[in-house]
């Protein structure tokens, strides 16, 4: 489990980009390339703006229903043959997986990917007593063998080279260290997995989204690792987030649609598979769990990022993100989502993530669920201003940073004078790298003579005077 | 423990949740853009990594099928139309399927906009049959496309099995070096047959 002290993510961030010239350059081109791949992927669909829209409303009337939601959603699923469990918390979650496994005598687990179970802490739980779990995701196996959490919601391991994976798989299942070709490295992978597969006494999985009309829930994959997990142990356990809820199977139509295309721009994942009860001679265990959920529900200014389907879309496109790594956040959640989930678990631990964005505001913009995170990301600075979390130094900074933020005339202000005041910053602050690690890499920036505000009036008022 | 947390998860949700309630949306029918939905359906289906062929009959389908996976091992089929070496209305246990290379399997239908197939438990039969196998050979009637995920989900009836998926070609990953790898650990390739 998670410790309390306090995240240094920018020392964190400093140390990925400062490693070597190879994986922060890496790292932030393949992310970028996800980005360019959704935003062609969005394009291609006439009525995607009108999905973001639909989806958003169809989650917040869900959320603002919840109550009866999840109670249509458990009578249906137990009608089909499903046991249902309640957990308030990770603690209650991780005892009724154990519970299981234990009244059943499993020794050993195959599973798929879940934010969940990692909010849970569960694997960690469970290997204190006794129990083998194996992550099938091809990218949390990597992470898992290294020890790791996964830096990415979508792509775990996107931070390592794949020289990192071949060291990796060298020292853990004996590859040729010489031999990066992801294609050998992957069959590698796959024949390690499959006897994991067939010896698991269970299969465990999340979920993307679970229908209250008919109790079913749907995953979605692209290795078939949870399909093989749900159908070929005897027993099947899903955890899964009191916020996924959907009403009508017909929603699926708006929100399988855009999951995949923000995540990776591709039409959908490879697998889109729907579990409504136990397959035929197993058994299926269903773990609804709230931890932290419906206090989220209760905060005015932060409720609304329970819409969040998982797809990692925000990460991409954060040009802070992409640069620091995920690991740097040093929480289940990175980037800019993670800025405004993570807080809400607690908030002095994550009291500096909010810092740790430019505000540009281009999460905003690609959320498929149109989560205001940005907004989200400045509220969460004024609360961690107000609860005093930050060193003085920081906050002074910030707060002064803040105000002009939110106060366009100050901005404006403050950015014309601002390669004055830089010229006269003292190099022993700029280069500093304990107060400041992002300097040591970063070129001063480049104030231009003229703003673009500037220019801009200029332009039109040049152009007003020629009647266009 | 067990009823007092369900009492506990519930209450709070009916405490936090937010007074503003805000209603379910009016679902526009959206304009359908494919005009020729078997050609769209082929095309998502190579992009997805999968092949696909026209085939005439179940004969025709058969002696392709003993054509193209020659020495591939064991074949298993869920459907009448195709022989296979393995009875799978016999497998008592998902392991017995550990070691077949080739499964067969009809889909209900395909999706033009994504190229994904439907298939069912009861398609499945034993639903490992569509995992533990190597490769996939699905037969779909090339009238049984439908043109995006709305029409789909109309045609899914998930309140009529316990499970069903949406397959979109063969496993993949991109999980070492965002390189895209197929058969990462579920089929390595799937072919579709067109049939009748």
């Amino acid at each position: 489990m998670e410790d309390d002290k306090k995240v240094d993510v920018a020392a964190q961030a400093a140390a990925f980009l400062a490693q070597d010239e190879v994986h922060e350059p890496m790292h932030d081109k393949n992310l970028w390339a996800a980005r360019m791949k959704r935003d062609a992927a969005a394009r291609e669909v006439p009525e995607w703006e009108t999905l973001r829209q639909l989806a958003s409303q169809i989650k917040e009337h869900t959320l603002t229903h919840l109550l009866q939601y999840l109670t249509e959603f458990e009578k249906n699923a137990t009608s089909r043959g499903a046991k249902v469990y309640w957990a308030r918390d990770a603690a209650e979650h991780n005892q009724h997986v154990w519970d299981i496994l234990r009244e059943k005598n499993i020794s050993s687990v195959i599973k798929s990917k879940s934010m969940l179970q990692e909010e849970c802490g569960m694997t960690a739980f469970l290997e204190n007593r006794g129990i083998t779990v194996t992550e099938s995701d091809l990218g949390e196996r990597i992470q898992q063998l290294d020890d790791q959490p996964p830096s990415h919601i979508v792509m775990p391991a996107i931070h390592k080279t794949r020289e990192d994976v071949a060291q990796l798989f060298a020292r853990n299942i004996g590859t040729d260290p010489a031999n990066t070709d992801p294609h050998y490295l992957t069959e590698a992978m796959r024949n390690d997995a499959r006897k994991r597969f067939l010896e698991a006494g269970a299969g465990m999985t999340g979920a993307n989204f679970a229908i209250a009309e008919t109790g079913s829930f749907v995953v979605c994959t692209n290795e078939g690792n949870a399909d093989i997990g749900a159908s070929v142990p005897p027993v099947h356990i899903a955890s899964i987030g009191i916020e996924k809820l959907l009403p009508k199977v017909k929603d699926l139509g708006i929100f399988i649609r855009l999951l995949s295309r923000s995540a990776l721009g591709t039409l959908a994942t490879q697998y889109t598979s729907h579990f409504s009860g136990p397959r035929k001679g197993g058994e299926l265990h269903i773990i609804l769990t709230d931890n932290g959920r419906s206090k989220r529900l209760g905060m005015p200014e932060f409720w609304t990022s329970l819409k969040c389907i998982r797809c990692g879309a925000c990460m991409n496109t954060c040009p802070v993100y992409r640069r620091s790594g995920g690991l740097a956040y040093g929480a289940t959640y990175s980037g800019p989502i993670g800025i405004i989930l993570d807080p809400t678990f607690d908030e002095s631990k994550y009291s500096e993530l909010p810092y740790h964005s430019s505000l540009c505001g281009s999460c905003t913009e690609v959320c498929p669920v149109k989560i205001n995170i940005s907004d989200q990301i400045l509220q969460w600075r004024k609360v961690m201003a107000a609860k005093k979390y930050l060193p003085a130094a920081r906050r002074l900074a910030f707060g002064t940073a803040g105000k002009i933020f939110e106060h366009p005339q100050l901005f404006r202000s403050a950015e014309t004078m601002a390669s004055g005041a830089l010229k006269f910053t003292p190099n022993f602050l700029l280069y500093n790298r304990v107060l400041n690690p992002w300097g040591r890499h970063r070129e001063l920036p480049h104030f231009a003579g003229q703003t673009f505000r500037e220019w801009y009036l200029q332009y039109k008022a040049k152009n007003n005077e020629h009647g266009t | 423990m067990e009823h007092n947390s369900r009492s506990q998860v519930l209450a709070a949700v009916e405490r936090q949740m937010p007074t503003h309630k805000i209603a379910y949306p009016e679902i526009p029918d959206f304009p359908r853009t494919a005009a020729d939905l078997l050609a769209a359906f082929e095309d998502r289906v190579k992009d997805a990594g999968g092949e696909v062929f026209h085939l005439a009959d179940a004969a025709a389908a058969q002696a392709l099928l003993v054509s193209q996976y020659a020495d591939a091992g064991i074949i298993c089929s869920a459907t009448p139309e195709i022989t296979g070496d393995r009875d799978i209305h016999a497998v008592k246990n998902p392991h017995e399927l550990a070691d077949v290379a080739v499964g067969v399997i009809r889909a209900r239908f395909g999706v033009a906009e994504n190229g994904m197939v439907w298939l069912t438990e009861e398609d499945l039969v034993v639903n490992a049959l569509g995992f533990l196998s190597q490769h996939l050979v699905i037969l779909l009637s090339p009238q049984a496309i439908v043109g995006d995920m709305y029409d789909a989900y109309l045609r899914v009836h998930l309140e009529d099995t316990a499970y069903g998926c949406f397959m979109m070609g063969p496993s993949a990953t991109a999980d070492i070096g965002a390189v895209l790898v197929h058969g990462a650990q579920g089929a390595r390739s799937l072919r579709v047959y067109l049939l009748p």
